[in-house]
């Protein structure tokens, strides 16, 4: 079994975003980059299927600037056979995200995707699921569970009304959750075996794929800075006040 | 505060990268395998272990000290899982040969990696870098049979190791130490002694316990020239590695520390029942010899762990100044305008400008001295000597200068944190307590001050200080280019002409045989050398961060922030010189002439 892995590189959510001066975005320059956590949770759950002898080949992939190397050599280092790059020096949208994936899928016929379900930069969660309508195939989302067994993976998702327990028939695509896994540590050995790992880099423009980026972008801004609180004696109070501000 | 904050990879990687350019260690041999990319991710593997796995039970070790039940000690769970993370990882053999399962990891990048592990847990890292320092040692001196028993499961992250020279009667005077060594009919020798201060000398986080002990065999010569270095296992090692009966090796106490509380403490006794096996490392009576050959990278690390404790009290200390709202400016009289945050105050970011001077001064001086290390792979052997002769000469700077200033910026920073800062509710006293070792041990700072002022810094005629002197004016030169920086470039000059004066003042003195009197002010000497060279990696850091903003780099609010503190440490720092060289030179006497009786 083959295991495709959207892995995309993201702003570290240890560093705290700053916006432009001019709005035209976020800082970048001397900004740690590293791995989409949800897409560390996915390639985690695919190295793990690969250590139970379910999948034998799992392929991480990225789209992204040409210095995204290194952020694949890491997901090598943590354990996938192979990486692609998508290179393209623009930041692309979802559709035009999932319209590229569905071409590796073309390319690489995996019995299963593995993606996060949302990226922590633009949290959009529809890669996922746009991926799998134009693939026409089966979608597990917000997965805290995976259990495959032959051509089916019985996956349970994360929704409002606690979890839901759902077959679905395989090649599917899965989105992660948080609590799907505890991704491992890389060993520094295998930073030194990443090396040689192949490495496939493909220009974006050579896939043919249609752009979907429909929406624009005008301007950046910090959110506004929370507001004073205001101490209340008692409950009495806290409702006649919610009542005055009209909020129950 | 969130973790995230706590450690500074942005100036990390342009003390790396930008101004040392360590990537050109990969044009060595033993860095060929190497890149920017492989030491990057390495960096980054050990930034997220420290705050994921060593810095959550700071606090907790720190409260719940090592104890003893039924003659073992007992430390908190998460130690053990924060080492064996590390060890898992590959850490323990960082620096190791490929062909022995170890990264082969550039001394500088693996000290960088430390650094990260001292800033979040200075007491849990000691377990496997005391072990990685004992396989070290091993590596070149011990036989290869003693590698394979020894070394290799140290490796692995199976064995750990102490260090064992100090004893009760025996601290900064090693030529006193009484452990004794009498030769066994099987080859191996009979241990008998007791040693004082152990770190790490007894616990349960691996297989065995390889204890390095300094130890005098019988018969041989008094002083520093009789004392020789063993392998003491806590359990013997059968033929096939596999383990055997326990060692004749005691704990027979824990000492209750000030800080890095975490990190046990042991008053170890060999051969109380006269059965205690040791075996023989490299040739008898080399003994402190050999423990000194590892001796500059093991204070380079302690320089480090001192200069990270400063720099996580630094961020702590930064991040509170902009949030604590206190007070209005000296003019505004107006009671009804809002509290300015700590920050705005004059005072406040005084005290944070001369931590961010100490700590990333302190940082770029201990990356040098490493790199250093790893310049001994240089195929030019005038740039392994000298390169040599430079480390020598630093290493006592950076162990004390280090180790000093460090203490000074936690102290700052518990000052910023006013009364908070006083208590154990915020971090940063424990940071202070945490470093106080610093200055202690490895040689305390009084003792590298005179193996500075009275071995190093006129061994050879001065010829390693002539290097420095050499590579200092360089520098100058180059910042003299830039108009922002002549200025300054001139001032280190200067300083440069009063360490050369006041060198000479002492070679005089002690050509004279005035030893004791021309070594007094040894660690005013210390002082004055320390500034000179933090002063020189500051104009280093101050070049290429003008280069960077003249060449329009977008952040330029970080290069700004380097220039600025550069031009704090000569306005405020560098001119303290002038008042040390003058108590060295003139060989003040105040102090050395002051009687027992009159105290
Ligand atoms: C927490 C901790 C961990 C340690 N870990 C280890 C370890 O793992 N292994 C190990 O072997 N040791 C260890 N030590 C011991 C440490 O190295 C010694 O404490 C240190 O060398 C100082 O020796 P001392 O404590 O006997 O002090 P002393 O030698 O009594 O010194 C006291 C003071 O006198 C000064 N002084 C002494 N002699 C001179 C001199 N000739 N000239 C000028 N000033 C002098 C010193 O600078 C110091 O200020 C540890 C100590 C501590 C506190
Ligand atoms: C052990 C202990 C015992 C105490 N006992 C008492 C007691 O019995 N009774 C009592 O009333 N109080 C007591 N205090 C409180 C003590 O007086 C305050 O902690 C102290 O006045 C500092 O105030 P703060 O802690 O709020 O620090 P902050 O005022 O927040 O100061 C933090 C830092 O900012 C600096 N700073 C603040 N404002 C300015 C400014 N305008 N310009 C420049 N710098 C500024 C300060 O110098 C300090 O370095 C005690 C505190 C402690 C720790």
């Amino acid at each position: 079994m083959k295991i495709l892995v959207g892995y995309k590189r993201v702003v570290d959510y240890n560093v705290r975003i700053q916006v432009k001066p001019d709005g035209s975005g976020v800082v970048t320059e001397g900004v740690k980059l590293s791995a989409n956590p949800f897409d560390e949770i996915a390639l985690e759950e695919a190295l793990r299927l690969r250590e139970k002898g379910i999948a034998t080949d799992v392929v991480v992939a990225t789209i992204g600037p040409a210095d995204c190397q290194a952020h694949l050599r890491n997901g090598l280092a943590m354990g996938a056979n192979r990486a692609i790059h998508v290179v393209t020096s623009e930041a692309i949208q979802p559709l035009t995200a999932a319209r590229t994936l569905l071409k590796l899928i073309e390319k690489e016929q995996p019995d299963l995707v593995i993606l996060g379900k949302q990226a922590i930069d633009d949290d959009c969660n529809q890669t996922g699921q746009m991926l799998a309508a134009l693939w026409n195939r089966p979608q597990a989302t917000f997965a805290s569970k995976v259990e495959i067994s032959g051509s089916t993976a019985k996956v349970t998702r994360e929704v409002d009304a606690g979890l839901e327990t759902i077959e679905i028939d395989l090649p599917a695509v899965i989105t992660t959750d948080l609590r799907l896994n505890e991704p491992r540590f890389t060993k520094l050995p295998d930073i030194m075996k990443a090396k040689s790992k192949p490495l496939e880099s493909i220009p974006l423009e050579s896939l043919g794929v249609e752009s979907g980026d429909s929406l624009k972008t005008t301007a950046y801004a910090a959110p506004p800075k929370r507001s004073k609180g205001v101490m209340v004696k008692d409950v009495a109070e806290l409702v006649a006040l919610l009542k005055t501000k009209g909020l129950v | 505060m969130e973790s995230r904050q706590l450690i500074d990879r942005r100036h990390l990687d342009f003390v790396l990268d930008e101004v040392l350019g360590v990537d050109d260690l990969c044009r060595y041999a033993r860095f060929a395998e190497h890149s920017r990319e492989t030491f990057g991710a390495a960096l980054s593997l050990a930034q997220q272990i420290a705050l994921d796995k060593f810095l959550p039970h700071n606090r907790k070790s720190d409260l719940n000290e090592p104890h003893m039940v039924d003659g073992k000690v007992v430390l908190i769970a998460e130690i053990g899982e924060a080492v064996a993370a590390f060890c898992e990882a590959g850490f323990s053999a960082v620096l190791a040969d490929a062909g022995r399962g170890g990264m082969q990891l550039p001394f500088v990048v693996a000290a960088a990696a430390d650094g990260m592990f001292c800033s979040a847990n200075a007491a849990t890292i000691a377990y496997p870098t005391l072990a990685r320092a004992a396989a070290n040692l091993l590596e070149v001196y011990a036989s290869e049979e003693q590698k394979r028993l020894y070394m290799q499961p140290i490796l692995e992250g199976r064995y750990f190791g102490t260090m064992c020279l100090s004893e009760p009667q025996a601290g900064s005077s090693l030529a006193d130490l009484k452990t004794t060594a009498s030769p066994r009919d099987d080859g191996s020798y009979a241990i008998s002694g007791a040693k004082m201060w152990i770190s790490a000398g007894d616990h349960e986080l691996g297989e065995n316990i390889v204890h390095l002990v300094l130890a005098r065999i019988e018969g041989a010569p008094a002083g520093v020239r009789g004392i020789s270095l063993f392998i003491v296992p806590r359990w013997r090692v059968n033929a096939d590695g596999s383990r055997g009966a326990r060692n004749d090796v005691t704990l027979a106490g824990l000492n209750h520390k000030m800080g890095q509380r975490g990190s046990v403490n042991t008053f170890l006794k060999f051969g109380e029942s006269g059965d205690c096996a040791g075996y023989l490392v490299g040739t008898a009576h080399q003994g402190l010899a050999q423990m000194f050959h590892m001796m500059n990278e093991e204070r380079i690390g302690v320089g480090l762990s001192a200069i990270q404790q400063a720099a996580i009290g630094y961020q702590y200390s930064l991040d509170y100044a902009r949030e604590r709202r206190q007070g209005r400016h000296p003019d505004q009289k107006d009671p009804s305008t809002p509290a300015l945050a700590l920050i705005e105050h004059a005072d406040v970011r005084r005290m944070l400008l001369q931590q961010k001077c100490y700590v990333e001064g302190g940082q770029m001086l201990a990356y040098d001295a490493a790199l250093l290390v790893d310049r001994q792979h240089d195929p030019d052997d005038s740039v392994r000597r000298d390169s040599a002769a430079l480390l020598e000469l630093l290493t006592p700077i950076v162990k004390a200068w280090l180790s000093d200033y460090a203490l000074r910026a936690n102290d700052l920073a518990i000052q910023i944190f006013g009364g908070y800062g006083y208590t154990r509710d915020y971090p940063v006293e424990q940071c202070y307590r945490d470093n106080r070792i610093n200055p202690i041990h490895e040689g305390t700072n009084g003792i590298q001050a005179l193996d500075l002022l009275g071995r190093k810094a006129l061994m050879h005629d001065g010829a390693a200080l002539k290097i420095l002197a050499a590579r200092i004016a360089a520098s100058c030169a180059e910042a003299a280019a830039i108009a922002e920086l002549a200025p300054l470039s001139r001032q280190l000059g200067q300083a440069l002409v009063l360490v050369r004066d006041t060198t000479q003042a002492v070679a005089a003195r002690l050509g004279q045989g005035e030893v004791r009197l021309a070594l007094a002010n040894a660690g005013h000497y210390l002082h004055l050398l320390g500034h000179v060279v933090v002063a020189w990696g500051w104009l280093r850091m101050a070049v290429t961060a003008q280069r960077a903003l003249a060449a329009g780099n977008a952040d330029s609010a970080f290069y700004q922030g380097k220039v600025q503190a550069c031009r704090h440490f000569f306005a405020a720092e560098l001119p303290q010189v002038e008042l040390a060289a003058k108590l060295v030179a003139s060989a003040e006497a105040s102090a050395y002439d002051m009687r027992d009786s009159w105290f």
